[in-house]
């Protein structure tokens, strides 16, 4: 833990007769200030809300293991582009083009794995590579015309959905899917890193101890933690230890909060804002990696609507549309409410096609309270 | 140099190592800016001290602070010579003339409102701890030392994690001075950093001005008040519509002259009497 000296140490801290000063008005900043504080606390109400709404209507299997973590699978999905899509808009930029790259990833990944027989870790990172060439165009037209990234990105939403099109029908001669990715990547080592469940012997343990059900034919009515959970999960994790505790994490707000202002105290803004487009056209690429494993196929309408659905879960999450503020945390609740609306219809007696008002009615409120949440915090007026 | 530093219980981030009085650390010759079509500097030549304190006058428009913003890396000059100690400088940016020791409050401050005071403080310059990949920022320790800088100047901060958009103008722009004097390891640029300050607070930059001076960093000071530049300068440029009217000692000007020069030359005096005296 030495104090890095290319960054000059903090005076008045290192020696130890140096006692921590502290104004008494402080300590004044109660509990309820430092919680109203946090960008994420619409979410977690969200989630309490949904949640109380469901104990209610929903059918009891819901609210199992198996429930949960069918839940969980598809707020994962989304929630992984979801958390890079609010550290991007922390960052004061849009990217509209990552549904498309959903599809475009998974155009791609096929291509290297089926057609040019790569090794699937081969495939995968030649495949993040391509998207993080694609992020970074995104990026380079958005600083070289200065154009706002909403309409630069909506040109490559339509891009990437027509090249994925395209590039399917050459592939596979005339089909908009392509299939074979179980077989070709059935004996890589790397596929349960990709595919699957995680913790399979744990739940297989629990199931013995009694702890989890077990199917008619003896297997745990949950198999393990969808990987795209875990992945979710350790990506949330450090896109907020980034955010909180690290210099580009600061770097990332300043850069969304003022451009200008922070170029003039030495942030490298542009640098920055290139990372995240990079950052979010991967989670995207890789979210299209993992569902491509998860299905044994690829489709050309992989990730429709996606990019809205994670700018509504950023949103609903804390994070402003005009930059600045935000949370990974919180990005990481909206998805969850998501996965629980879309998959917790189904477990109710009304019609799942109430899921879109649902959305729509989240979304106004999540933008309504933030709007009011930013002038507390701020003292705006 | 140290020892003075310490007595007068300045704490900076970096321990300056700075030439000897009356080197010259910024030279410009014949700087243009031009923006466009728009003259902002129509040849420019001054030279920055180190341990003296350059006093830029002038009227509103007459290009102060393009002229800072050029020597902070913000704009790259059109034409004309910019020596870093003797040297050839080409900034590419703010960073290069942060690299160069240069610290500057601009005169917009460079804060972000939706930022804490503390991140605000330690923006672009967040020291870190830990081996790559695992850097960190230990902001408990910033947010102490935000916090005594504040006191320093004579804002009591109630909360360092308090958005820098909650404080009042003056707070504000005490928190860009305080960073600039927290950083500025050879030289210290203010632009107008009084104008929305108390009188204890206004003092208290003068005799930081005094305090930084004494420690051997140059300083560049721009302000609308001739009895502050004069309090506090060794040194006086005048700007008027994007060019120099002169440089000054100060034994060689008063304080009339002086004000008289920073209204372009201008009949002061008639207007002065149509005020009965007050101006
Ligand atoms: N980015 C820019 N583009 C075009 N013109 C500019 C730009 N920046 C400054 N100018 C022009 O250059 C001139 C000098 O402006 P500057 O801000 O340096 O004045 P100033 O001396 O700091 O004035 P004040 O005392 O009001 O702060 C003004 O006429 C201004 O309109
Ligand atoms: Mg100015």
């Amino acid at each position: 833990m030495s104090i890095d000296t290319t960054s000059g140490p903090l005076p008045g801290r290192s020696s130890p007769e140096s006692p921590v000063s502290r104004d008494e008005r402080l300590q004044t900043t109660g509990f309820l200030v430092r919680l109203m504080r946090r960008p994420e606390l619409g979410a977690i109400g969200g989630l309490i809300i949904v949640g109380i709404f469901f104990l209610f209507t929903a059918n009891s299997a819901m609210f199992t293991l198996n429930g949960g973590l069918t839940i969980m699978n598809p707020s994962a999905q989304l929630g992984i582009m979801a958390v890079a899509v609010s550290l991007l808009m922390i960052g004061g930029e849009f990217d509209l083009s990552i549904g498309s790259m959903v599809a475009f990833a998974g155009l791609v990944f096929g291509i290297f794995l089926l057609e040019w027989h790569f090794p699937l870790i081969i495939a995968v990172a030649a495949t993040l590579v391509v998207a993080a060439l694609v992020g970074a165009i995104n990026g380079a037209v958005v600083q070289a015309t200065r154009l706002p990234s909403f309409i630069v990105t909506l040109a490559f939403f339509f891009i990437l959905r027509g090249l994925s099109l395209v590039g399917l029908k050459i592939v596979t001669g005339g089909t908009t899917q392509l299939r074979g990715f179980t077989e070709a990547t059935a004996d890589s080592v790397f596929t349960p890193l990709f595919s699957g469940f995680a913790f399979s012997g744990l739940f297989r343990r629990l199931a013995d101890l009694g702890l989890i059900e077990l199917l008619p034919d003896g297997t745990p009515a949950a198999p393990g933690i969808p990987i795209a959970v875990v992945w979710f999960v350790f990506f949330t994790a450090l896109a907020t230890w980034c955010l909180l505790k690290t210099k580009v994490g600061n770097w990332i707000f300043a850069s969304g909060g003022d451009a200008r202002a922070a170029r003039n105290s030495g942030v490298p803004v542009d640098r920055v804002k290139m990372g995240l487009f990079i950052l979010t056209a991967c989670s995207a690429a890789f979210v299209g990696i993992l569902t491509v494993m998860d299905a044994g196929s690829t489709d050309a309408m992989r990730g429709l609507q996606k990019e809205f659905q994670a700018v509504i879960a950023a949103v609903i999450g804390g994070c402003l549309l005009t930059g600045g503020y935000g949370s990974a945390l919180g990005a990481f609740f909206g998805s969850i409410i998501f996965g629980i609306v879309s998959i917790g219809l189904s477990y109710t007696t009304f019609d799942s096609d109430w899921f879109q008002v649902f959305l729509g009615v989240m979304l106004l409120i999540a933008v309504i309270f933030n709007n009011h949440l930013r002038r507390k915090v701020t003292g705006e007026r | 140099m140290n020892h003075i530093a310490n007595s007068m219980g300045m704490h900076r981030a970096h321990e300056p190592t700075l030439p000897a009085r009356g080197t010259p650390i910024i030279e410009i010759t014949d700087l243009r800016k031009e923006f466009g079509q728009v003259i902002a500097l129509a040849g420019v030549s001054l030279t920055v001290r180190a341990g003296e304190v350059l006093c830029l006058l002038g009227d509103n428009g007459a290009g102060k602070s393009t002229l800072i913003k050029t020597l902070s890396g913000v704009h790259a000059p059109t034409t004309g010579a910019f020596m870093v100690d003797g040297e050839p400088a080409r900034f590419r940016g703010p960073r290069d003339a942060q690299n160069a020791g240069i610290a500057t409050v601009f005169q917009d401050l460079a804060m972000i409102p939706l930022m804490s005071i503390t991140r605000n403080f330690f923006m672009g310059r967040e020291p870190t701890k830990g081996m790559f990949p695992f850097r960190w920022v230990d902001y408990t320790a910033c947010s102490t030392v935000t916090h005594d800088q504040m006191k320093k100047i004579g804002i009591d901060v109630r909360d360092p994690d308090q958005a820098v958009g909650t404080l009042s103008g003056g707070e504000r722009q005490c928190v860009a001075i305080a960073r600039a004097v927290y950083f500025g390891a050879r030289v210290l640029i203010l632009d107008e950093p009084t104008s929305a300050l108390g009188v204890a607070q206004t003092s208290m930059v003068l005799k930081y001005i005094s305090q930084v001076r004494a420690e051997g960093l140059a300083v560049i000071f721009i302000t609308h008040n001739v009895r502050h530049a004069y309090a506090v300068g060794d040194a006086f440029t005048v700007l008027n519509r994007g060019k120099t009217l002169g440089t000054f000692r100060k034994n060689e000007i008063d304080m009339e002259q002086l004000q008289t020069l920073m209204a372009g030359g201008r009949e002061m005096q008639s207007l002065s009497d149509e005020l009965g005296g007050m101006v």
